[in-house]
């Protein structure tokens, strides 16, 4: 029968929720590298069993952890990230070159086929790839170094790459996305790259279509049709049907654009959902409704999932990578708050149940559908 | 031989306890004493200072004989109750945050 692990990264640990297919009863396991932040907590799809942890805090750095054996023992890894030559600058928040510094790994993205090799997006934002494991990182600079990266800018988390997404049928396909300054696409294993934001209209930067500047928060794809993404903007969600060429505006009634994650259903690539949140000062859901929005058609027509989840005094926020679906024929949903609980939907996102409540604040949620 | 007192998160990562001893090559400096901690214990690398810069963690603070030490320039010799084993050189996570 096959079972999920859900992998939760939080404020102060790490913790692996496991249950069988039915996903009525949960085991919780952790903390894990308790005190520690754990920014992203994810498994190899070519070895279930391999793991890697972004661990840091602001006392003692960066450090990643793996384990072999699905989080029963753990392996402190490398933690030298340089960056490829001489850093350079990108613009403060004033306007001014400020240096490149490596503050911590964002989000760790196991290769499609190999466990060994594995990519981080860091802060401030670079792309790195370990192909031993990650006993070792080199930089893929060209990101870095294409043309754009003295304009870029930190957003209000800091100047993070936080978005990576391997394309299933083009070796080579990789899309990224950085806070604040838009998604990139590399088609030679991350050799070069090229700005992808033509549709994408920020207004609080100098030029509200500028190639690069944009707060993206999040992108999603569905395996089976990876040309098409779905973008959550700091406001706006975004849909591109062409490998991200050019985006256009899906939001539709969303009762708020605003929000950080957004995903696939597993099995219906055109059924997407985000979790609105009322505003970028706030950082709540709206009207103290945690509700989960649905599309089945591709963006512009959604519909609320309320179903279990408070409906009134609700004022967590969802974080950007604090939202995966596992692959089971009936999909599951799943996402953490930053009040610590993790909810569960095996039907898709019409009913949902809290399966752990009191954790610390969840920064991040994987799942493995494990057979 | 330079005894050490680690702080307690990297006491976890190194699955060690409150104390550490490591040999020592040349004049016991900070720099030498963490270049020896590194090496002795690599999952520690990195967490005392900086990779890049080598400059100490901000919220590190290191103390001996009742002194903090962690502006002292790291290849300045440590006290030498340090040196001789008779006191431990103490590496100490800040307390910050409230």
């Amino acid at each position: 029968m096959s079972s999920v692990r859900i992998l939760v990264g939080t404020r102060k640990g790490a913790f692996i929720l496991g249950s069988d297919g039915t996903r009525k009863q949960w085991q919780v396991d952790g903390p894990h590298f308790g005190g520690w932040e754990i920014y992203h907590f994810k498994g190899s799809v070519a070895d279930s069993d391999r793991l890697y942890v972004s661990q840091s805090n602001g006392w003692f750095g960066q450090l990643i952890q793996r384990s072999n054996d699905g989080g029963q023992t753990w392996e402190t890894m490398g933690n030298e990230f340089a960056y490829d030559g001489l850093p350079g600058t990108h613009q403060w928040y004033d306007g001014t070159p400020h240096p490149w510094e490596f503050k911590r790994v964002w989000h760790l993205e196991p290769s499609l086929n190999d466990p060994d090799t594995v990519y981080a997006g860091v802060e401030d934002a670079a792309l790195f790839r370990s192909s031993d494991g990650g006993r070792t990182w080199r930089e893929l600079s060209g990101l870095r170094g294409h043309g754009s990266g003295a304009r870029w800018q930190p957003g209000a988390g800091g100047m993070c790459l936080h978005t990576i997404l391997l394309d299933p049928s083009i070796p080579g396909r990789i899309f990224v996305a950085i806070s604040a300054a838009g998604a990139f696409r590399s088609d030679d294993d991350g050799k070069s790259w090229c700005p992808i934001n033509r549709g994408l209209r920020s207004e609080y930067i100098p030029d509200p279509t500028a190639d690069v500047g944009h707060c993206v928060h999040s992108i999603a794809m569905h395996r089976t049709r990876p040309q098409v993404l779905f973008m959550q903007k700091h406001w706006d969600v975004m849909r591109s049907d062409d490998a991200g060429e050019s985006w256009r505006e899906v939001s539709g009634n969303l009762p708020s654009d605003f929000g950080f994650p957004i995903t696939v259903h597993a099995h219906e690539p055109e059924t997407v959902y985000v979790v609105p949140i009322k505003s970028d000062r706030e950082h709540y859901p709206p009207e103290g409704k945690l509700r989960v929005y649905r599309s089945r058609v591709g963006g512009d027509e959604w519909e609320p999932l309320t179903k279990g989840l408070p409906q009134q005094d609700c004022y967590v926020n969802v974080l950007r990578d604090a939202m995966a679906v596992d692959s089971l024929d009936a999909c599951g949903l799943y996402f953490g708050t930053t009040g610590g609980q993790v909810y569960a939907s095996a039907d898709g996102g019409d009913n949902w149940t809290c399966i752990v409540r009191d954790l610390p604040a969840v920064l991040s949620i994987e799942v493995q559908t494990l057979s | 031989m330079i005894r050490v007192v680690l702080p307690g998160h990297l006491r976890t990562l190194a699955q060690v306890g409150a104390e550490v001893a490591v040999d020592v090559k040349g004049l016991a400096t900070q720099r030498s004493v963490i270049d020896a901690i590194e090496a002795r214990y690599p999952m520690l690398a990195g967490t005392l200072r900086d990779r890049a810069t080598l400059r100490r963690r901000p919220f590190v603070r290191f103390f001996a004989g009742g002194q903090d030490l962690s502006h002292e320039p790291p290849d300045s010799p440590l006290p030498a109750n340090v040196t001789t084993g008779l006191e431990a050189f103490l590496i100490v996570g800040a307390i910050a945050g409230g």
